[in-house]
């Protein structure tokens, strides 16, 4: 199993990324800078959170056009595996490797919480089969751009071939469960294949009780080991 | 050649600062103001001398990255033409 770890400049959750694959695999990830011209072959490549290019133009936007991101586009045209989390989510939405975009917050706010997820798709993806659907995931966010938007033609799409693959869950009533606006309360969505993950959420936060959980843990995990 | 590029948000797509902007406006007593939007203006210079040519490269950038075709349109000017 061979994992990858692209690091744009600003990126700056590659280091928990990559902690987190070597406690599931006991093998560090390749380590890939964005200006590399060539990725070399492997199962998954995981796209991390932070502030790729200082969010310049839009979040994700110059990121999306740096050497690296035809080379992950390459491997994504060859079926391969993509997992963007948080930032990375919204450089593969920039790339046009799954489709949408994620806006503002609809209340202004960067919103930094632990959030209830449910998993949401039916078609098979190799980062959400074997998962519990009944279960709800808890896992942090960290975004101010994670209001996932699509015009109705496109949403009605993404849900008619059920793309959704998370959405935000109200576990206890609290109005507040959607914590940027999202459409139809969307966290993460799948490309048609399932093998491309687009998440706001972070599950390489939540790998140790100490931190807070292990549902990132699990899910990532889970992901790997369909991979192998 | 210089050009402008207006960039604004589509209508339907939620500008939660633009909304923020209006209700302050609203606040200090501008009633009157509606649909405060927030766009991006980028300036930028051509080399070469046809116009027509040069227009078609920064309308192509606008739809490779500049601005993003789901929530956003966007608009060229000229700076030294009525184009």
């Amino acid at each position: 199993m061979r994992v990858a770890v692209v690091t744009f400049p600003g990126s700056n959750c590659d280091r928990d990324v990559s902690v987190a694959v070597t406690k599931i695999t006991g093998k560090k990830p390749l380590s890939i800078w964005h200006q590399d011209h060539e990725i070399p072959n492997c199962d998954l490549i995981i796209i991390p959170g932070g502030f790729s290019y200082g969010d310049y133009l839009r979040c994700g936007a110059v990121a999306a056009n740096s050497p690296i991101m035809r080379e992950v586009k390459n491997h994504a045209s060859r079926g391969g595996a993509v997992l963007g989390i948080c930032n990375g989510f919204q450089i593969l939405l920039e790339a046009k490797l799954l489709n949408g975009a994620l806006i503002r917050n609809s209340k202004l706010k960067f919103a930094c919480k632990e959030v209830d997820l449910k998993v949401s798709t039916n078609i098979n993806s190799p980062f959400l089969d074997k998962v519990n659907r009944e279960d709800t995931i808890k896992l942090p966010i960290a975004h101010n751009e994670g209001n996932f938007f699509a015009d109705e033609k496109t949403l009605e799409r993404i849900e008619g071939e059920g793309l959704v693959a998370l959405r935000y869950y109200n576990a206890d009533s609290n109005s507040d469960y959607n914590p940027n606006g999202s459409i139809n309360d969307i966290a993460g969505i799948l490309s048609e294949n399932g093998k491309i993950l687009g998440m706001m959420p972070h599950p390489e936060r939540y790998i140790e009780e100490e931190l807070g959980g292990v549902d990132g843990y699990k899910f990532l995990k889970n992901s790997i080991e369909n991979l192998s | 050649m210089e050009f402008k590029i207006n960039i604004s948000l589509k209508s339907g797509v939620l500008d939660p600062e633009g909304k923020a902007i209006e209700n302050a406006l609203i606040r200090k007593g501008y009633q009157e103001v509606k649909n405060v939007k927030v766009g991006r203006l980028i300036t930028l210079n051509i080399e070469g001398s046809d116009k027509s040519s040069a227009y078609e490269r920064v309308s192509q950038m606008c739809e490779d990255m500049l601005a993003n075709n789901v929530i956003e349109n966007f608009e060229i000017v000229s700076s030294d033409s009525n184009q």
